[in-house]
């Protein structure tokens, strides 16, 4: 049986690669989502600390010896303190202000950040293995899936499911949206607000991070890994509506699929099929597919 | 009044600026020294400082040209005409690399530029150059246009190009009996004309070309596109892209199980990138290279004086600068002269015999003719040292290894 000339078995390949490629732009916009809807601030970052993540990873391995499985937890963490650091510094002066100084500061940042590691580790990237657990494949019928990427589908599906969970619907959750409509009553009610938003940026920036090491063994560890997928990742955000979480995870695994069909019918268009989709989406629904109009 | 005094000051900067030259062309003319322009051979390397190809040229090949610059004035022990070192990065931008080459050629008295990776910059700087009559000696760019239908008096193209590479790798994979081909390649320029040439190659030689699937520059991913050339069934998957595009494909190939029932042709690789794959990755690969540190004595002493400066071993390109100031540099010598025309009919007549090259020569349209290597990418345990990557499985005589003069367009080939 064929669909359109291409065999049943190979679309349900591409379909199945389309979505391993769709969950990593679905954890990324995710974090963007959550800075971009609590804090409102367009972080641009978001591909610089994905790539510190990776390279986090990395730098655990070759010079402390810390394996893929702890470096999935240390680096996140590393790299969102180095994100809250930022935030308390900087970007908490810029809240008042419109938007695009958010931007342009955190556009400038990451600017300085590739260059650092452009400095130290050179352009050619860094390998870092599969670990032993999740090397090889298995032949699920119709293709040979690597075991490591059935693996990222599901780590980063996971990862999205709690953290819709815990924003829409704990206690927790409810805090931080409250502190973000009006934070002046919810720090009346007791609340540390600025804390919070602290905490918030420095979770988002360690979703990018946590994104980084799970892609660091697939791709090359490079300082511009980040800045090829981040266009994407914002295109998806505005797809799925900004700040809009379950639409930004929504958008992420569909857009991936998208991009895996046209790989196949025409893949010199696989880099544009996104932002197509993006300008028919903004002139049909502005606030994109899972957005409220304000 | 402080404005003032700044005017002024720039005011008496700029008039007495142009006098220096001549002060400087009065001050020399020692009996025997050549006749330089104005006092000094003054040699640019234009590359991607800081770039996806700055691991290839970059800081390696100033400090490659720097390099051949000390060694020159060494072995002239101390006699050796006035020489300066320039470098620029193009920011792989063809307009960059012009602008920055007309600055040199205009108002700081550059002769010769080399490195100059990049298809785009050296075409655009090989135009400009053939206009202001200096010299380009091209070690980084791919591009065969550069000495066929763009060739000029003024250009030369040092160390490989799409031709070299496409024969090397396509007519020795055909021979091993790699008959069938699919190819991936990065949607420009540069990969069709690498894809277009091996096809040929593989045709001519009595293979047979099963398809193409053409991924956009710097892919972020390349699983899909693989899982199209393993259902075509070919068994030489042939890599017609580069630098990290390149990588992401053989990583992804090793993880999808490709790499068991058919074999990658790199067919542009560089050691820098078989290094960051590492060999566990890359192992048994095939690819064609114009120079490798480990090849023989020579290259090895100069590798290792060179991997004490940069703590990483020189690609073909960094050597291919070191080869090139120091062919150019001896010509300026024999010529008496650095008139661009005059050092050119030189450098025509030398024969090229260094660490990069054994008789060596540079043809009529430009084209430095040397021998080519074939390589194998070591399996992990075969390596004994660091930066032990490759068995050289064949050398493409120099001969064979370019476009026959037969087959050329260029307008200098007289026919």
């Amino acid at each position: 049986m064929e669909i359109f000339g291409v065999p049943l078995q190979a679309m349900f390949g591409q379909l199945l690669l389309g979505l391993v490629n769709g969950s990593f732009y679905a954890m990324l916009s995710l974090g963007l989502a959550v800075i971009f809807g609590l804090l409102n601030i367009i972080n641009f970052t978001h591909g610089a600390v994905y790539m510190m993540g990776a390279y986090a990873a990395y730098i655990g391995m070759t010079a402390f010896g810390i394996g893929y499985w702890p470096a999935l937890i240390v680096a996140p963490l590393a790299v969102g303190v180095f994100g809250m650091v930022i935030e308390r510094t900087m970007l908490r002066w810029l809240y008042k202000l419109d938007h695009l100084y958010g931007l342009l500061l955190t556009f400038g940042l990451t600017l300085v950040l590739e260059g650092l590691f452009r400095s130290v580790f050179g352009v050619s990237g860094q390998p870092y293995p599969v670990p032993d657990a999740l090397r090889g494949a298995t032949d699920v019928g119709f293709m040979t899936l690597p075991n490591y990427r059935a693996w990222v589908v599901v780590a980063s599906l996971a990862v999205c499911v709690m953290t819709w969970y815990v924003i829409e619907r704990t206690r927790l959750g409810a805090y931080l949206r409250a502190g973000t409509e009006n934070p002046q009553l919810v720090q009346a009610f007791g609340v540390n607000v600025p804390l919070m938003i602290t905490l918030t940026f420095g979770f988002g920036v360690a979703l990018a991070a946590f994104a980084g090491v799970l892609a660091a063994p697939i791709i090359q560890v490079n300082p511009l890994m980040g800045s090829n997928l981040i266009i994407i990742v914002f295109a998806v955000v505005v797809i799925g509506g900004m700040g809009s979480i379950m639409g930004s995870i929504v958008t992420g695994l569909g857009l991936g699929i998208i991009e895996g069909l046209t790989k196949v019918y025409y893949p010199e268009a696989s880099s544009t099929v996104v932002f197509v989709i993006m300008a028919i989406v903004l002139i049909v629904r502005p606030a994109g597919l899972f957005g409220r109009e304000k | 009044m402080k404005r003032k005094l700044m005017a002024v000051l720039v005011g008496l900067a700029l008039a007495t600026a142009p006098l220096t030259p001549v002060f400087a062309q009065q001050a020399k003319t020692a009996a025997g020294a050549p006749r330089l322009s104005d006092g000094v051979v003054r040699i640019g390397v234009l590359t991607d400082m800081s770039g996806l190809y700055s691991d290839l040229g970059g800081a390696g090949s100033v400090a490659a040209a720097k390099m051949a610059i000390d060694d020159f004035k060494a072995a002239e022990k101390g006699k050796a005409f006035p020489i300066e070192l320039v470098s620029a990065d193009h920011q792989n931008k063809a307009d960059v690399g012009a602008q920055k080459a007309r600055e040199w050629y205009d108002t700081q008295g550059v002769d010769m530029i080399t490195d100059a990776l990049n298809s785009a910059v050296a075409l655009a700087v090989a135009k400009l150059t053939a206009e202001k009559k200096r010299i380009l000696i091209d070690t980084g760019a791919a591009s065969t246009r550069l000495t066929n239908e763009d060739c000029s008096p003024y250009t030369v193209h040092y160390v490989y190009d799409t031709y070299s590479l496409a024969n090397g790798t396509g007519n020795a994979i055909v021979k091993q009996g790699g008959k069938t081909w699919f190819f991936l390649t990065a949607d420009y320029a540069f990969g069709h004309s690498l894809e277009l040439d091996t096809a040929n190659v593989v045709k001519a030689s009595g293979g047979q070309v099963l398809g193409a699937v053409r991924h956009p520059l710097n892919a972020s991913d390349f699983s899909s596109f693989l899982l199209q050339a393993q259902a075509s069934k070919a068994q030489v998957v042939g890599l017609a892209n580069a630098g990290g595009d390149t990588i992401n494909s053989i990583k992804a190939a090793n993880e999808f199980g490709l790499t068991k029932t058919q074999s990658l042709a790199g067919l542009l690789i560089f050691i820098t990138d078989i290094h960051s794959l590492g060999l566990e990755v890359a192992q048994g690969m095939m690819l064609t290279d114009g120079w490798y540190w480990d090849q023989n004595d020579d290259s090895r002493k100069f590798g290792k004086r060179y991997f004490e400066q940069m703590r990483k071993m020189p690609s073909m390109n960094q050597a291919g600068v070191y080869s090139a100031v120091t062919t150019y540099l001896k010509a300026v010598q024999a010529a008496g002269t650095d008139n661009a025309d005059a050092v050119m009919a030189q450098m025509k007549k030398m024969k090229i015999n260094d660490m990069f090259a054994k008789n060596g020569y540079i043809r009529a349209d430009g084209r430095m003719v040397h021998d080519m290597y074939l390589m194998q990418v070591k399996k992990p345990s075969e390596s004994k040292y660091p930066w032990d990557y490759f068995t050289v499985k064949a050398t493409i005589p120099a001969e064979q290894a370019f476009l026959p003069l037969a087959q050329s367009k260029c307008s200098l080939v007289k026919k």
